[in-house]
């Protein structure tokens, strides 16, 4: 592992731990994230990864366990059990297994949600039609169509978003998240449904994204070609835990994980 | 279909200290109710097989559109018909009243009353998606106040009016502050409560509130101390409504279009989603309960004003029941739908004075049928064209495929 | 302390409660199965009143009187009861199964203002004495101070109620096919069981659960109205909530305890704010526990 060539660490998760009850979906789970990176994180279905998502962008309030972040320019905070909305002002923003768009509200507006934490207009402003809220106004418009046209959805703008197509509106999705100016965005499933071709774009997508934003991505997934071709590290989940980490060549060889996914008939 | 005719013969039996048998009724409900019985087969049928047609069809779908919609969407029809109306609405007092007789003006005051109330429920309920069942007790709230205030106090109107909407303002906030995290059913029926409650203490509380006899002697608006006839006084309230329906519709049409305005609509869509995105559901929420509620203390000190007299039967469920239904059947969050659906609702009754004892019935029958076959109600969500900058930005068309 | 005065509220109180359990089953039954709040249940509840009203006072004033009238009248309110239900759920619900959650919401309160307004139309709005068809046993006598032969009346029927309605869950095709619509309701239709048919079942023994309600408040209040639907109802709900929406006991146990809460308030401290410890109730359940007594919280899943 070339521990050189890592930016500074944006994302420390040490021994994050969820309990339902009974039930330990995730048990003792650790993972940093630097600057620039593309992580994965990846395991069979019902590993807990999804949960991880919750207890790190506030959904849950983790049992145990620290997520720490460190904004670049910001100051270093633990995050657990904030509110999801406080924490996406720090800079974590996320997309959704099962797609949660605003399908009443055009495609354009969606993504002007995102920039909502980003401005400060008050009612009394709107109402009053301040300057400042006029200004604020046709910049989120402006800043929301650049983010459209980048994801390529700029066409559809005046679309309601409920009539767009699955692939457009992951895209929608990501482009939402991006509206709220994160350092850190993490990506749960997104080429779930989608079919190679949207894959191809979806991950040239993403690659530009890390490059032009200088964003840092955290993303679920479970499409291998994908995983393998764009992510500068992996972390493995099963049944809650941890069981590997490394560089895509790395994984791809580890016999735990091959044994996780394919079960111990494929260890011969 | 054929159950309903079993059910029909019982009701035609009075039974008081004798026996009524009226038998007559049974031909008529019988052939009401084969009527009806058919027709229903029909439309549901037609709507079911609408609807599988919009399933197969993958592409964007053209969603049907109403008479009054096709009039709001046109812009320049629209717009025409917009400028009759408010000079309609300017000159109306005059054209319709006498010295003697200004009982238009008056209905029409307590009409646009309801369009202020169906406007400022139109926050909380079509804008945010806070299911409200009690907002009437906001209405209540701000009568009370000028009712109390004026009596107790000597405060006028004028002096009154805002503090109405302050105190209906922090009534919403009080309220809504405990039930921030209750969805859908669990809300409409919470805000039930409270207006029962509220209900129920003014109806009690004598020393304070004047219980069920109410309040009586409340003072009408004065222009600047001159001496009004009767009709005159209708007719300044009249204006007063007016423009506060004028106020509502330029407040509300701000914040539709704003910041704060898209922060209820996406938590009304997705709230998990929205307060993932950045939004404070707390603070959002309660400004929409707040707005709402503020317009509804506002108008109360009207109304109070405009009728001398209160008392708590003017606060019932009814009322809430009826202020909802003029958002919901309206459309939504859609301004022009919801001034349409409340002066019908409040000006129908009153002119078709012939079939009063129907009205009830009639508008239960229509919020059923309404859910059924036209949900999005009246005037549907229309979603304002931004103007963007197309060719800012650098990257244009060559990175998109 | 004054027992006797105590013991006589907590009578009371019971024989409320158990009317507002019977009402209840029916809201709790048909939102665990499709997640409504059948705003027009307590109409259901007055329509059976009225039925049996209309019966007993034709039977009454041929010449007949007594407990088989009574009883007779009790049949004819379940059966109309379930017919207005069953209808009910045909044209105002089973319509709007895959709308969003508003709009049979919505519909629900048109159809508890059509009901009860329809009902206004078609008799009267006036307050109609109900004829006294049970007469007081003499066994009775010493007690009666606490409990009324209505009320035992009251108490012995809800109970057996209970005890079939427990036994039809539990133990019938019906019943089985029920619980499984209400645990999953896709599963259900893919095992084959008929949903829809499931799902009026349903509403047809709430609204019964309901009639048979009706028909005893009729004869321990001795007078009907057709206002009495509205306020009963939100009671009702009030005590299915307290329980645990969805939960059977749940709704019994909160029917009690809105019963008693009720009356206890009514007697110590105010009989005129009685509604309003009801609603107070309500209130405070779902903003501190909206699961209930007995129910379960439900995690959503993101």
């Amino acid at each position: 592992m070339t521990a050189t060539n890592k930016g500074k660490k944006l994302l420390e998760v040490s021994g994050l731990t969820m309990d339902f009850g009974g039930l330990r979906a995730v048990d003792t789970v650790s993972l940093d994230i630097f600057e620039g990176e593309i992580v994965a994180l990846i395991g069979p279905n019902g590993a807990g990864k999804t949960t991880f998502f919750n207890c790190v962008t506030g959904i849950y309030e983790p049992t145990a366990g620290d997520v720490r972040i460190h904004p670049p320019g910001g100051k270093t905070r633990r995050i657990n059990g904030m509110k999801p909305n406080r924490i996406t002002t720090f800079g974590l923003a996320r997309t959704f297994q099962n797609i949660r768009l605003f399908p009443a509200m055009t495609v354009l507006e969606n993504v002007m949600i995102g920039r909502h934490c980003r401005t400060g207009t008050t009612i009394l402003e709107a109402i009053l039609g301040s300057r400042r809220s006029t200004r604020e106004e046709k910049e989120t418009v402006d800043k929301s169509y650049q983010l459209l046209k980048r994801v390529g959805l700029a066409d559809v703008a005046d679309e309601f978003a409920r009539n767009l197509a699955y692939g457009a509106q992951r895209r929608l999705e990501i482009a939402r998240a991006m509206a709220t100016d994160p350092f850190l965005l993490l990506l749960d499933e997104p080429a779930a449904g989608m079919n190679p071709q949207e894959t191809q774009e979806l991950d040239e997508l993403i690659v530009r994204i890390r490059k032009e934003e200088n964003l840092a991505i955290l993303l679920i997934e479970h499409d291998m070609k994908l995983v393998m071709s764009i992510s500068d590290r992996i972390y493995v989940m099963e049944y809650g835990k941890e069981i590997a980490q490394g560089t895509p060549r790395e994984i791809k060889e580890n016999p735990r994980v091959i044994e996780a996914y394919l079960g111990e008939e494929a260890h011969a | 279909m054929f159950l309903t005719l079993p059910l029909m013969v019982v009701r035609v039996n009075t039974v008081s200290k004798e026996v009524e048998w009226r038998w007559s009724n049974l031909i008529w409900v019988g052939l009401c109710a084969f009527a009806i019985a058919w027709f229903w087969q029909f439309s549901i049928e037609r709507r079911a097989s609408r609807r599988s047609q919009v399933v197969a069809d993958t592409h964007v779908v053209e969603e049907k559109r109403s008479l009054a919609q096709r009039l709001a969407d046109d812009p320049v029809l629209s717009r025409r018909v917009l400028r009759v109306a408010a000079a309609v609405a300017v000159v109306f007092p005059w054209l319709v009243s006498t010295d003697q007789n200004f009982y238009h003006v008056n209905v029409m005051v307590s009409a646009l009353i309801f369009v202020v109330l169906g406007l400022g429920l139109n926050i909380t309920v079509g804008l945010a998606g806070l299911l409200d069942l009690g907002y009437i007790a906001f209405f209540a709230v701000g009568a009370y106040t000028y009712a109390l205030l004026s009596k107790n106090f000597d405060l006028g109107f004028w002096t009154c009016l805002p503090l109405g909407g302050l105190v209906g303002m922090l009534f919403g906030v009080v309220l809504g502050f405990p039930i921030l995290r209750l969805r859908g059913d669990y809300l409409a029926i919470v805000t039930l409560g409270f207006a029962s409650i509220t209900k129920i203490v003014l109806e009690n509380w004598d020393t304070l509130f004047g219980g069920a006899a109410g309040i009586a002697n409340i003072p009408r608006p004065d222009l600047f101390g001159m001496a009004l006839n009767g009709r005159q006084k209708s007719v300044y309230t009249y204006y007063i409504v007016l423009a506060l329906v004028g106020l509502t519709i330029l407040v509300t049409n701000r914040l539709k279009n704003s910041r704060i305005g898209r922060a209820w609509m996406a938590l009304r869509e997705d709230e998990i989603a929205s307060v993932a995105m950045g939004v404070d559901m707390a603070r959002t929420k309660l400004s929409a309960y707040a707005l709402g509620a503020f317009w509804a203390g506002l108008v109360g000190v009207v109304f109070a004003a405009h009728n001398n007299f209160i008392n708590p039967d003017s606060f019932t469920f009814m009322d809430s029941a009826m202020i909802l239904a003029m958002v919901v059947l309206g459309g939504m969050g859609s301004i022009l739908g919801v001034i349409i659906a409340s002066l019908a609702l409040k000006l129908l009754p009153e002119y078709l004075r012939a079939f009063a004892e129907y009205r009830m019935v009639v508008f239960g029958a229509v919020m059923v049928l309404m859910m059924i076959f036209r949900p999005q109600g009246l005037i549907n969500n229309m979603r304002r064209k931004y103007e963007y900058d197309t060719v800012e930005g650098g990257h244009d068309d060559d990175s998109n495929k | 302390m004054d027992f006797e005065y105590l013991f006589e509220l907590l009578c009371g109180g019971v024989v409320k409660g158990s009317i507002y359990a019977l009402i209840a089953l029916g809201y709790t039954m048909v939102y665990g199965i499709i997640q409504l709040i059948n705003f027009a249940h307590g109409e259901i509840y007055m329509i059976g009143a009225f039925s049996a009203f209309i019966i007993a006072g034709i039977m009454t004033l041929s010449g007949y009187s007594g407990l088989s009238v009574l009883l007779l009248a009790a049949v004819v309110a379940i059966v109309y009861a379930a017919a207005y239900g069953y209808t009910l759920e045909k044209i105002a619900y089973r319509p709007l199964r895959n709308a969003p959650r508003l709009s049979p919401l919505i519909s629900a309160i048109g159809a508890s203002i059509f009901l009860m307004n329809y009902v206004q139309l078609a008799q009267t709005p006036d307050f109609l004495p109900f004829p006294e068809l049970i007469a007081d046993f003499d066994f009775m006598e010493p007690v009666s101070r606490y409990l009324s032969s209505v009320d035992l009346v009251i108490l012995i029927v809800t109970t057996l109620t209970m005890v079939v309605l427990t036994v039809l869950i539990k133990y019938t095709r019906v019943g089985k096919a029920m619980r499984a619509t209400q645990q999953d309701l896709v599963m259900a239709r893919l095992v084959g069981i008929n949903v829809d048919r499931v799902i009026s079942s349903t509403f047809i023994i709430g609204s019964a659960l309901a009639a048979i309600a009706g028909v005893l408040i009729a004869s321990r209040t001795g007078q009907i109205n057709s206002a009495i639907g509205f306020m009963a109802g939100l009671k009702a709900f009030t005590a299915a909530v307290l329980g645990g929406i969805g939960n059977i006991p749940g709704a019994v146990l909160g029917g009690l305890v809105l019963g008693i809460a009720e009356t206890l308030g009514a007697g110590y401290i105010s009989s005129a704010y009685e509604d309003v410890f009801a609603f107070g109730l309500l209130v405070l359940i779902l903003i501190l526990r909206p699961a209930g007594l007995l129910g379960k919280a439900v995690k959503q899943k993101v």
